[in-house]
């Protein structure tokens, strides 16, 4: 197997007639951690979602880690949605964060995290426990094991959110804006998670405009907008001199 | 008006409710088996209503729409009767024989077809409850779920529907107790249940006073104990994002506390 961990190939993608990715390509290797950055309704968040097949694609193709990501070839040469068993299957490869960490209410942090091993891979409860307990204190939050959600803070429960997606143990993690929705002084041990992540080497794809850690952690940026790829270059170069004037308006905005 | 009052048999309202006869119990039994088992179908008709109505394939969408405006839209009492004295003519077959041998136990025709009737007549209502009930989730749970490789079902039964359930228990608790009250149009047709047994002593006895009161009575302990069983499953379902404990008569008589908005 190559290192490429995300091949994404001339993605379209509407929204009704309205056209929300034009050919986006985009390759991933294996420990990158790639930013996505772009004025809001280029794209960025629904690219990410399309990595996942949370949102059906219109055209072109995404493989994860050597596997078609939502489709398989039909029979006239073109490709069909996969069955619902092969995409949940391939779902399991890749870690998603939400903008709004999505944790499940009902259920205390550690059972947030030990639900899909247990449901989903089988995992014996001792070991998903343990497992669980494991990345719990990776992400300094040990002492919220019984917590639920509720009672957690945006910051925290963010990072619960993390470690629920890494306890399916993916080759690739996706984060979509997980700052946005948090307020000022929680941010920095949100991603101070994440800067943890990449420095252990995990494939990342991070939508964010958390210059911060961009210039820090990330390998290479990308700039979207109106649904096409605008510029891609590694954060010093990107930052210092970027080559399109659309990034450079847009990086005079936002830093 | 003192006349008037004077005229009840306050002894036989005291019989009727604190030493009931053989029959009585039975029809007590009955009441409660067949407002049971039509609230169990009932819930989980609606269950399967509501699912055909947010699959993707249309004709399961038109089944259950089709379904739910017949129910809703005409009387209860003619679907008894429909269900009790036409179903089979209509089926050409017998889906209502006299008597249901099930094994040991033979349960007469006409009380399964009174407790279909109820339970189809209750999907109905069940079918928007729980559709509304899982609309109120918000979606980003179903994609949380998706995204660390749930199926669809899975996640349905894993994430949104006890999730959904603490939506749906209170309108179900309201839909249980009048599945209750319900049964007693089960008379009509001729099942013996808590209002046929009053009736028939009614007729006996000309005493309606006494026996209508004493009927009620029976009607208002049977809710009266549901409600209470339905604060403690309230209670359960919520145990995760309610810090204090409410009263159970806050609880039961439906007084909305403060802190509950907070959520």
């Amino acid at each position: 197997m190559s290192d490429t961990i995300v091949k994404a190939e001339q993605v379209d993608k509407y929204f009704g007639r309205q056209r929300v990715l034009c050919g986006v390509s985009l390759e991933v290797e294996k420990k990158e951690v790639v930013c996505i950055i772009g004025p809001s309704g280029s794209g960025k968040t629904t690219f990410l979602r399309c990595i996942n097949h949370l949102e059906r694609i219109d055209g072109g193709r995404i493989e994860v880690n050597g596997h078609l990501i939502g489709y398989r070839p039909g029979k006239n040469g073109g490709l069909v949605e996969d069955s619902e068993r092969n995409i949940a299957l391939q779902r399991t490869e890749i870690g998603f964060v939400f903008q709004r960490f999505n944790l499940w209410p009902h259920k205390t942090a550690l059972q947030n995290i030990i639900e899909a091993p247990m449901r989903v891979r089988k995992v014996p409860e001792q070991e998903a426990v343990a497992q669980g307990e494991a990345l719990l204190a990776r992400v300094g939050l040990a002492d919220k094991r019984n917590a639920y959600p509720g009672k957690l803070s945006g910051g925290q429960q963010q990072r619960v959110a993390i470690a629920r997606a890494l306890a399916m143990k993916p080759a690739l993690m996706l984060f979509d804006e997980p700052t946005s929705a948090l307020d000022p002084e929680m941010i920095g041990e949100v991603l101070e998670v994440m800067k943890e992540l990449a420095s252990d080497g995990m494939t990342m794809v991070v939508v964010s405009h958390e210059m911060g850690f961009a210039r820090e952690a990330a390998d290479r940026m990308v700039m979207m907008d109106d649904g096409v790829v605008v510029e891609e270059a590694p954060p010093a170069e990107f930052f210092l001199a970027p080559r399109e004037e659309r990034t450079r308006q847009f990086l005079s905005k936002i830093l | 008006m003192y006349a008037v009052v004077a005229a009840v048999d306050w002894h036989l309202i005291k019989d009727r409710i604190f030493s009931p006869d053989h029959a009585f119990a039975q029809a007590l039994l009955r009441t409660v088996l067949i407002a049971v088992l039509a609230q169990v179908f009932g819930v989980l008709l609606g269950l399967a209503s509501a699912l055909f109505q947010m699959s993707r394939w249309r004709v399961l969408r038109v089944i259950s729409y089709v379904y739910v405006l017949a129910v809703r839209g005409t009387p209860l009492i003619v679907q008894i009767f429909f269900m009790y004295y036409g179903a089979n003519l209509f089926l050409g077959f017998d889906l209502f024989p006299r008597t249901v041998n099930l094994g040991l136990l033979s349960i007469d025709g006409v009380v399964v077809a009174g407790t279909v009737a109820l339970a189809v007549n209750e999907g109905a209502y069940m079918s928007e409850i729980i559709r509304a009930g899982i609309g109120a989730i918000d979606r980003g749970q179903m994609e949380a779920a998706k995204s660390v490789g749930m199926t669809y079902g899975l996640a349905m039964r894993r994430i949104v529907l006890p999730q959904a359930a603490r939506v749906i228990v209170p309108p179900l608790g309201n839909e249980f107790n009048g599945m209750i009250k319900n049964t007693s149009l089960l008379a009509f047709i001729g099942v013996y249940e808590l209002f046929l047994d009053a009736e028939q002593g009614y007729s006996v006895t000309f005493k309606p006073v006494e026996y209508f009161i004493a009927v009620a009575f029976w009607y208002l302990v049977l809710t009266t104990v549901w409600g209470l069983i339905q604060v403690q499953i309230e209670r359960k379902l919520g145990a995760s994002d309610r810090p204090e404990d409410e009263s159970w008569a806050l609880r039961l008589f439906g007084i909305p506390s403060p802190a509950k908005g907070a959520r």
